[in-house]
């Protein structure tokens, strides 16, 4: 699980997080959402230890990464897995070499163990025999895949994704929004995933932080946004009329 | 005020290079690759500007010899001093700083654009050690490449000599010997390894910190050229008034 209290940042006179609590729970999908510049991508930065903030704490299992020495902040980056919005991968190495990367740096493995690991979480994403590819030569949703399998290969404890769907077809963004949960679900671990995508709201989002101006507006999970009457919420998940519909019908086929 | 904001940011980052080493199984390699990229890929381009650079040097300096009283000698004397002193070093340099440090400030800018810089400091891996001090390490293999172009300099002012018929070889042989300086070699090559320090390190902090997009990267890269040259020009300056005056 992870915790944060209060947390507040700056880019000098400009106040972008302005005391954010909340959890993030362990074994669930827990989205960020809110429209451009509401602060999702630099709370997350935060999250990840990339931005330092002036105040509040975050916590993850109890360690305050603040208080954390340089080793410890590094045993625990060992931990965390993050999938890039443009997929980060090292473009002078092959797929293989890409999510073989965590293997080598952090642990001792021998050769062969790391090679059966990439085997393993290669097949897992379904990209078997795309090993000796280099990123240039996969497409967006392949190399989505590729960063999952290389956030995945080191057993990481928490999973962050920056809008894993942007640039993506509806089809394979579906494949991807599952393919995050049933990872979330099978190692039971805490994923955090910053979205602008409504369908991924609707489908995956078990718990879902809204952030606007900075603050958070609301909080819930993919069922109770159905129900909320709170207008800065609705205004922007329903703001289409396909999802205004949606909302009607559930609304009606559930009684609510 | 800026300037001295960014010297300290830049004496922050060489700290930092040195901090929390990668695993050596991964340097090596990483070595082994900036090597290939930064000093093997340079061979060419030294070997030709400094074969007809040295023969420019010879050409202009015989073509300036109108006085009979003058020995022809004067012409490898002079093309030795030049391209020792000089050219190899100091010139091959700036060149360098076009070449070398164009691809450096490039390739770690686009890291940086695309988010791979991130990635790895996500994954707690001190990003500038395991992409600068590779290419430090890379460039203490410099001075051969100096050498190379020295020697190369020198043949190519042979060559003219031999095919200009401006003098005789025995006549550019004994020139080259002629009051030779054994300590103005290691002067050059003092000179050398402080270039190739800056030649690995402005680029990178060019591209480590840069902002924006693709055509930053670009201008990264013209900035990160007229910085590394001017740094050289006036390093040169300093360790040739400390060295030999």
């Amino acid at each position: 699980m992870i915790e944060v209290k209060d947390l507040h940042k700056s880019f000098g006179d400009t106040h972008v997080l302005k005391g954010i609590s909340t959890t993030f729970e362990k074994g669930k999908t827990n989205l960020i959402i809110g429209q451009s510049g509401s602060g999702k991508t630099v709370f997350l930065k935060c999250l990840l230890g990339l931005f330092d903030y002036e105040q509040g704490s975050i916590s993850y299992e109890g360690r305050i990464f603040s208080k954390l020495t340089e080793d410890q902040k590094r045993e625990l980056r060992s931990e965390i897995g993050m999938v890039f919005q443009g997929s980060a991968l090292f473009d002078s190495m092959t797929i293989a070499e890409n999510v073989k990367f965590p293997l080598r740096m952090f642990t001792k493995q021998s050769n062969s163990e790391m090679d059966d690991r990439v085997n393993f979480v290669l097949k897992r994403v379904n990209l078997e025999g795309a090993h000796n590819k280099l990123p240039s030569e996969a497409s967006g949703g392949m190399q989505k895949r590729v960063a999952i399998a290389r956030a995945i290969v080191n057993k990481p404890k928490y999973l962050f994704c920056d809008e894993p769907n942007s640039g993506l077809d509806p089809k394979t963004a579906i494949v991807i929004d599952n393919l995050i949960q049933e990872i979330t679900n099978e190692y039971d671990i805490t994923t955090v995933i910053n979205t602008h995508d409504m369908n991924s709201v609707m489908e995956i989002g078990e718990k879902i932080v809204f952030l606007k101006d900075g603050l958070k507006a609301w909080e819930g999970s993919h069922e109770t946004i159905f129900k909320t009457d709170n207008e800065t919420v609705t205004d922007f998940v329903y703001s289409s009329e396909l999802f205004k519909k949606v909302r009607k019908m559930y609304i009606e086929e559930n009684n609510l | 005020m800026n300037y001295l904001h960014y010297i300290g940011a830049y004496a922050l980052m060489i700290i930092e290079i040195f901090k929390k080493p990668t695993k050596w199984s991964v340097m090596k390699k990483l070595i082994l690759k900036d090597i290939d990229d930064l000093i093997i890929g340079s061979l060419g381009i030294v070997a030709f500007i400094s074969f007809f650079v040295g023969s420019v040097v010879t050409i202009q300096t015989a073509l300036n010899m109108d006085n009979p009283l003058v020995p022809k000698s004067l012409i490898g004397f002079a093309t030795r001093q030049s391209v020792i002193l000089e050219f190899a070093p100091t010139f091959m340099s700036v060149i360098m700083a076009g070449k070398v440090g164009s691809f450096i400030t490039s390739s770690i800018g686009t890291m940086r654009v695309t988010e791979q810089i991130d990635a790895l400091e996500v994954m707690g891996i001190n990003a500038l050690n395991y992409l600068v001090f590779p290419k430090l390490i890379a460039l203490l293999l410099y001075p051969f490449l100096i050498s190379i172009s020295m020697f190369l300099g020198i043949m190519g002012g042979l060559a003219a000599c031999y095919f200009g018929e401006f003098a005789t070889i025995n006549d550019y042989v004994t020139g080259l010997k002629e009051d030779f300086i054994p300590y103005h070699i290691i002067y050059a090559f003092i000179k050398t390894f402080g270039f190739a320090f800056l030649l690995a390190t402005i680029p990178s902090y060019h591209g480590f910190y840069m902002k924006g997009g693709a055509l930053d990267v670009g201008k990264a890269s013209t900035v990160s050229f007229v910085w590394t040259s001017v740094a050289i020009i006036t390093l040169n300056f300093i360790l040739t008034q400390i060295l030999l005056s």
